[in-house]
């Protein structure tokens, strides 16, 4: 599997916290109904724009705060990677794990505009603007978790290798 | 050159003789432990065919306890079959249960020299006791608990040196506030807490540090291992601690001195910590509030209780704000009613509540409604963290909010307590 993505950026600011993407409003709903609060605090709207493959472009520590499973809510509605001046150490980890691929690129948020288009190699850190020609370069994800991306996080894994069982088990609906 | 507490325990886990910055190693975990919340959140949860070792790995019900709402019910019904299936001797039911990082410290779950995963963020805690933790979320904490493995990044350390004593009504929050109001952010950085005044600092004082570092972002929190650590968790481990301490020539991203003797209670402004507070004689504004609340994994322990049921003991709590005080476990909860402490602080106008997460990340006992206004010693300000978007949340020292709950308006524990 490429780790190339492809799609429209959506920036962001500084310090966009685990709570802004995971509301705890979200935690009792169905799995396809959490996504829908995703930014519902900062962005209202937003999970009605975003398209599948579009790239999150954040700002610095992004993802900061719980542990929250925000890789999974973010891939929930469409959103194909994350590129940020830093990706917070825990947000990393709840992304890769669910085969979400993250990466740090200092300086990203001045390559791109809103809705320009992303062009991404995460296994390289090559990274550019499709719209305006112009690119830069960040280191790519270390081999570990690419192999993470690649083998859709560490849940497909554990199943294979049986660890766990292959169906979730799902709390009783409110 | 030298290693650190967090390079010599992660070295030791993943069968290395050292790690460095820049290092992603796998570690074999010493005790993993899972929540209630993990089990409820639909999607997350796969129940384990095997686990790594069923003595290391625990469960403890916290979040929503008891349980709110049928979901949440219905994910410790999965929890309790868990348990069973794999006899889990560290299981933490309704009744035995506290917020994780509160049983984990009064169980001796955290070891130290040990590493310790738990998805929560605030897995830091177990720093205090010069165990090495940090959030892991979900997914990693399953693969640590069946598979026995977990990845680190290596991450360059800060050291903090505390010297000097803390002033009366300056707590442990108040020192970990001045650290991200002084130095802000510690993403991608662990920290290291040491100094000639870490004898005098107390270990509620240490968990409260330890545990707030997450709102720094920090990798790992760690405090090197002293008399007071030895001395709280003597009879409560069941293997003899193996702590670490820091090579001499350990190579720091930064070493840094905090006097202890010079700082004041602090107030952080809502929406986050670093870089976002004051010293509260500074505070300028007259802020009149609608709740105060303490409480959490940081400031739900036996001498937080203490501190601000001494603040409200004979006085009334304003009118129009609620006071709410959540013990962090049942034995705290248990250990406050026995010193009369529930009796005071109800006398005051104060509702004390069931031991829970509860309030601190607003899924309930607390919740607040736009427009309101809170002052809380908990873990968290974001937007939205305790309930409404709109709602503010202001941060302070169980002892400030305890004085703010009195007079109604965000307050100075020096003059209260005059």
């Amino acid at each position: 599997m490429s780790l190339v993505r492809e799609g429209r950026a959506w920036l962001f600011g500084d310090d966009i916290n685990t709570d802004l993407i995971f509301p705890n409003r979200a935690m009792r709903l169905p799995l396809e109904e959490q996504h829908r609060e995703v930014f519902s605090a900062n962005r209202p709207g937003w999970v009605d724009q975003v398209a599948p493959g579009d790239i999150i472009v954040g700002g610095n520590n992004f993802g900061m705060g719980s542990g929250r499973p925000v890789g999974r809510l973010l891939a929930s509605c469409g959103i194909a990677g994350v590129l940020a001046n830093s990706v917070n150490g825990l947000c990393l980890r709840n992304c890769v794990s669910f085969g979400l691929p993250a990466l740090t690129a200092h300086g990203v948020t001045e390559l791109f505009e809103d809705g320009e288009r992303v062009w991404v190699d995460y296994a390289t850190g090559r990274i550019k603007n499709l719209d305006r020609n112009t690119s830069m370069e960040a280191t790519g994800l270390p081999r570990l978790f690419q192999e993470l991306v690649e083998g859709g996080g560490a849940i497909p894994m554990l199943i294979k290798e049986g660890w766990i069982e292959a169906e979730p088990r799902l709390a009783a609906a409110t | 050159m030298g290693s650190t507490i967090i390079e010599k325990i992660l070295a030791r886990a993943s069968n290395r003789e050292v790690v460095r910055p820049g290092d992603i190693v796998v570690c074999r975990p010493d005790m993993v432990v899972q929540l209630d919340l993990l089990l409820t959140i639909e999607g997350f949860w796969h129940r384990p065919k095997k686990l790594f070792d069923p003595d290391r790995v625990a469960l403890v019900f916290d979040h929503a306890i008891p349980a709110p709402s049928i979901k949440d019910a219905s994910g410790m019904v999965e929890g309790r079959a868990f348990a069973k299936q794999f006899g889990l001797k560290n299981f933490f039911d309704v009744g035995q249960h506290g917020i994780c990082h509160v049983v984990i410290a009064e169980n001796g779950l955290a070891r130290p020299g040990e590493l310790l995963v738990c998805a929560d963020s605030h897995t830091c805690a177990a720093g205090a006791f010069n165990c090495a933790g940090r959030g892991a979320g979900p997914v990693d904490t399953l693969q640590a608990m069946t598979k026995g493995e977990i990845w680190y990044p290596v991450s360059e350390t800060v050291r903090y040196e505390f010297e000097g004593e803390l002033p009366p009504h300056v707590s442990g929050k108040d020192v970990f506030f001045h650290i991200a109001q002084e130095w802000g952010g510690h993403s991608n950085l662990s920290m290291e807490f040491g100094g000639p005044a870490l004898a005098q600092l107390k270990m509620t004082d240490r968990r409260t540090i330890a545990t707030m570092c997450a709102e720094v972002s920090a990798e790992f929190a760690i405090f090197d291992y002293d008399a007071e650590t030895a001395a709280y968790l003597s009879g409560r481990m069941d293997r003899p601690p193996e702590p670490v301490a820091a090579d001499p020539d350990a190579n720091y991203h930064d070493v840094r001195r905090v006097d202890l003797g010079t700082l004041e209670p602090y107030v952080m402004y809502p929406d986050a910590v670093p870089n976002n507070g004051v010293r509260i004689s500074e505070f300028p504004e007259d802020v009149a509030i609608d709740q105060a609340f303490v409480g959490s994994c940081a400031n739900g322990k036996i001498e937080d209780l203490r501190v601000a049921a001494e603040i409200v003991r004979g006085r009334k709590v304003a009118p129009g704000v609620r006071f709410i005080v959540t013990p962090g476990s049942q034995q705290v909860f248990l250990q406050a009613a026995k010193e009369g402490l529930i009796e005071v602080l109800s006398e005051a106008g104060a509702v004390v509540t069931n031991s829970t997460c509860g309030a601190c990340f607003g899924y309930h006992m607390g919740v607040l409604a736009p427009g309101e206004v809170c002052i809380t010693a908990s873990t968290r300000n974001f937007k939205g963290r305790m309930g409404s978007p709109d709602a503010k949340v202001y941060m302070g020292s169980p002892a400030t909010v305890a004085a703010s709950a009195i007079a109604g308006v965000i307050a100075d524990p020096r003059w209260i307590t005059g």
